[in-house]
């Protein structure tokens, strides 16, 4: 059986809708792992970094919980390919632990933006994105004070090239850098996203074009 | 012992806190202002013995996030 984990941070409340829509959807058996833990449960195929405002996003958004004892685990384990999925302000974090590129600024319209946002899906070949068609619209709702992705032209650039760019917004939402909602790592096993795939994952919740993005990634790591 | 930590950040990194406070300035009636960027003081009270060095490095790790940000470190 798929073991998966959702990492669980003061002020995380992503975290049980992550667990549920990984148990759903994937049948994973999926543990919530408390930040002060420095081991992961062992032989774990997925871990998940839900939404939130972790530590109350003082200093920066993410900044406090991607030095927690429970990253120094994540980073290892993405350092050998285990699956790192990091949504919203689990983009935040991944950011800050340096697991991805650029930073999240606060969105240039200075307001808090929370409502259903189109999506180009832009690169289908990853093990998170395999659930959908290269350049398909989906609709998946964003929820988020920082989501501005900010990088230098040159690691955008090369984020491009790379075909790191997971997903885009199909207008602009918040001020990213090339309308970046979605980056990869270099390997391709860990994805930040500012949109909540796990709140779009049955259709009472006004769609279910996020319950893709987890049947392929189980597709890909069974 | 106390250092001051300026957090600002970058040239070419866009401020829209720094743009909305030069909003509510100019709706105050203040006029002459070209450009406003807000950055982040952070204080620290400690033992005489502590190098720049582990103040830069505290900087680098986590007071300062260099995609974005730059850091002054102004020793009392």
């Amino acid at each position: 059986m798929m073991r998966a984990a959702v990492i669980q941070f003061p002020g995380s409340n992503c975290d049980r809708d992550m667990a549920v829509a990984i148990r759903d959807i994937t049948g994973a058996d999926t543990s919530l792992v408390w930040h002060r833990e420095s081991a992961l449960p062992s032989g774990l195929d997925f871990i998940a970094i839900p939404g939130g405002f972790s530590y109350g996003d003082y200093l920066r958004s993410g900044a406090m919980a991607a030095r927690s004892p429970v990253m120094q685990a994540v980073i290892a384990a993405a350092g050998r390919g285990v699956p790192v999925l990091g949504v919203c302000n689990g983009f935040q974090i991944l950011t800050e632990a340096g697991l991805l590129p650029g930073a999240l600024m606060r969105n240039a319209g200075i307001r808090f933006v929370c409502r259903k946002v189109g999506l180009t899906v832009e690169n289908n070949q990853s093990m998170f994105t395999s659930g959908y068609a290269a350049g398909e619209k989906i609709h998946i709702p964003v929820a988020h004070h920082d989501g501005n992705f900010f990088a230098d032209d040159a690691t955008l650039d090369r984020l491009e090239g790379e075909g790191r760019v997971a997903f885009r917004y199909a207008e602009p939402v918040n001020g990213s850098a090339r309308n970046i909602a979605g980056v990869l790592n270099d390997k391709g096993n860990v994805l930040g996203m500012m949109p909540h795939p796990e709140r779009m994952i049955e259709a009472i919740q006004g769609g279910s074009d996020g319950r893709r993005l987890f049947e392929g990634l189980i597709r890909e790591i069974a | 012992m106390k250092s001051r930590i300026f957090v600002t950040l970058k040239n070419g990194v866009l401020d829209p806190q720094g743009k909305a406070i030069h909003h509510a300035i100019e709706g105050l009636g203040f006029s002459g202002v070209h450009d406003v960027r807000a950055g982040r003081l952070i204080e620290i009270e400690h033992e005489p013995g502590l190098s720049k060095a582990d103040l830069e490095s505290m900087c680098t790790k986590l007071l300062a996030n260099m995609v974005i940000e730059n850091f002054e470190i102004e020793q009392a």
